[in-house]
């Protein structure tokens, strides 16, 4: 425990990334130097188009950098085959979307046990570990609810709910609040809080809406690819 | 398990558009399996032919007859066994509709030639005495309900005139492929009232068929009876019955080819209907693949959701078509009467039907299920927005 707080949960310099569009060369992030410290909680702000979204991609191993240097809680993410990637991804981190992103083919429970498919877990303790994250997240009473049939902040609760079930170190979410009503985001908001400061969940949450950033204990502004560190550290 | 249940959850999001892909495969499987029946029942009758049985027929055409004095000539050729010959009669029998064969035979050698028609012996004799009697096969009797003794008119054709016929004989085929549709009657009844009213085309035969001691000499004895007629006023053309047969089944070839040729493009039709379908559910679906690969599923999942998603959906169609097939060819048969001896769907036709639905599935489902593992997970998940 003791070493593993002493790795920063990211550290990462001169990171680029550059989009293609045709034959040229789109620029989003221009050599980045960032720490952030394990069990931290981080709001990525910064006006539209700034390279939030992108930065915390790269930061989850959704995408690779085009040039300089990523380590998330220690591991070079560029050295990773895919399919390496794609297991630390499962095991490492839990992803929260504006949109929720949950199968609309599958209830609550199904889809909170989705990614314990790719853990060794049998059959009942996947059951016993999506129940647990379902009442965590106060859902205990809509377990064969579809999408559909859930309001959206119910439905982001049941994404965090899958974003946790894997007991992750590292929670990633873009815009969690986005598509969200003042009441819902609250209830979202201090569930984050919650994970954070009792789980000691690390958490990096693009925003621009300035009332979730202001929950965040560290504030992170993103200019045209440049980082600003503001009203930080309070 | 988890795969399958997701699987079946996808087909089923769309009911409609499901139920439609499904509909259009079990047709164009129907029909493949219906039209591929149709072709083997025209050649079931060149499948039962005896491998002993040469088939003499004027070489010009078969529409021109032989005279009946070729017969002594061909019997005293080395290796043949038994010689009969018939006429081809034609004929309506109330109304066009009611289409079988109708031969005239030289009615002794005849039977004995076609040991498949299990004829009993007192039905045999009772035939072999009336000049004015019939036999005819057990299922065309089934078909308009004729009893022994009954009279059978037909109208002539071919042979104009008013003919009267006495139902003497119903035989059973031995084998499942032997023909239970023909009509047979004396030759010598056509003959003598041919004398009588149209002397001139009296004592002409339609074919002669002749039985091989061994059928090894099929070529010899061919060769030596068309050369003994050669540069004669009706010289001959011999084949095995088989390829008589088959002669006359080329007749409608081109029609067999055509029918081959409507299902080969019905298949087409439903592949591009159900790469249709398919293409449209995965490009709804991209968003959930881009997610489930950033949840850490590998591409090989997502291969397996879609294919599994369009095999599904086939092999519903394919299964659906092909039971389909069994009521659908009965009833069809019962449409067309004795047109068709041995209209059985075969193992062969309802293997192929079930693999064509795979296959539809397959090749449908391959390019959606390429793009799914394909997906880049960030311009999949953008897609959302
Ligand atoms: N897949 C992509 N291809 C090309 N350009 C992209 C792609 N993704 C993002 N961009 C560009 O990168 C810039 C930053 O995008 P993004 O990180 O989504 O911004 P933010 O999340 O801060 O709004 C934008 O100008 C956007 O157009
Ligand atoms: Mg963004």
């Amino acid at each position: 425990m003791q070493e593993a707080s002493e790795v920063p949960a990211v550290r990462m310099q001169q990171l680029r990334k550059s989009y293609h569009r045709g034959n040229q060369e789109v620029p989003v992030l221009n050599g980045i130097d960032l720490v952030i410290e394990a069990g931290a909680f981080v709001a990525l702000v910064g006006p539209s188009g700034s390279g939030k979204s992108t930065l915390l991609n790269l930061i989850a191993g959704l995408d690779q950098p085009s040039g300089g240097d990523l380590e998330v809680f220690g591991q070079e993410l560029s050295v990773l085959s895919e399919g390496a990637l794609a297991r630390w991804r499962a095991s490492h981190v839990g992803f929260i979307f504006q949109f929720y992103n949950l199968l609309p083919v599958l209830n609550a429970l199904e889809n909170v046990e989705l990614p314990l498919l790719l853990t060794g877990l049998s059959r009942r303790e996947r059951r016993e570990h999506a129940l647990a994250a379902l009442s965590m997240v106060g859902l205990s009473d809509r377990l064969t609810h579809y999408p559909s049939q859930l309001s959206g902040g119910q439905q982001q609760r049941v994404a965090i709910a899958r974003a946790v079930v894997t007991d992750p170190l590292l929670l990633v979410a873009d815009e969690p609040t986005g598509d969200l009503d003042r009441a819902s985001a609250e209830e979202v908001l201090a569930m984050l809080e919650e994970l954070n400061e009792a789980l000691g969940k690390t958490i990096i949450m693009v925003t621009h809406d300035n009332r979730a950033a202001q929950r965040a204990r560290r504030r992170i502004h993103l200019d045209k690819g440049e980082l600003r560190e503001g009203a930080d550290g309070v | 398990m988890y795969l399958p249940r997701l699987i079946l959850r996808n087909a089923l999001r769309h009911r409609l558009r499901t139920g439609l892909t499904v509909l259009g495969l079990a047709i164009a499987v129907l029909a493949f399996g219906l039209l591929r029946t149709v072709v083997d029942a025209w050649y079931a009758g060149a499948d039962a032919a005896s491998a002993t049985h040469l088939v003499t027929r004027n070489a010009i055409s078969l529409v021109f007859p032989l005279p009946l004095t070729h017969r002594e000539r061909i019997r005293r050729v080395a290796g043949v066994r038994k010689v009969s010959y018939s006429n081809w009669f034609g004929g309506v029998y109330i109304t066009e509709r009611n289409f079988f064969p109708r031969f005239a035979v030289d009615a002794g050698t005849y039977l004995d030639l076609y040991p498949d028609y299990l004829l009993p012996a007192a039905e045999r004799k009772a035939f072999l005495l009336d000049r004015r009697g019939a036999v005819v096969g057990r299922k065309l009797a089934q078909t308009y309900g004729w009893r022994l003794g009954q009279s059978i008119p037909l109208r002539g054709t071919i042979y104009p005139g008013s003919w009267e016929f006495v139902l003497r004989g119903i035989y059973d085929g031995r084998q499942p492929n032997t023909d239970e549709g023909i009509f047979l009657f004396h030759w010598d009844y056509l003959n003598e009232t041919l004398r009588r009213n149209a002397p001139r085309r009296a004592d002409q035969v339609g074919v002669f068929v002749l039985d091989l001691m061994h059928a090894e000499d099929a070529a010899r004895v061919s060769g030596e009876i068309d050369a003994l007629f050669k540069s004669s006023l009706a010289e001959t053309l011999t084949e095995t019955e088989k390829a008589f047969q088959l002669g006359f089944v080329s007749m409608i070839d081109t029609i067999v080819l055509a029918v081959q040729v409507v299902s080969l493009m019905v298949v087409v039709i439903v592949l591009f209907v159900m790469a249709n379908t398919m293409g449209m559910a995965a490009g709804e679906r991209l968003p959930e693949y881009a997610t489930l690969k950033a949840l850490g599923f590998r591409p090989g999942f997502l291969a397996l959701l879609v294919l599994g998603e369009s095999v599904l959906i086939a092999l519903l169609g394919g299964l659906a078509g092909t039971a389909l097939t069994l009521p659908a060819a009965a009833a069809f048969s019962a449409q067309t009467g004795t047109l068709f001896h041995g209209f059985a769907v075969s193992h062969t036709t309802m293997v192929l039907q079930l693999l064509i639905a795979l296959g539809v599935g397959v090749l449908a489902g391959l390019p959606p299920c390429l793009r799914a593992a394909r997906i880049s997970i960030i311009a999949g998940l953008a897609s959302l927005n």
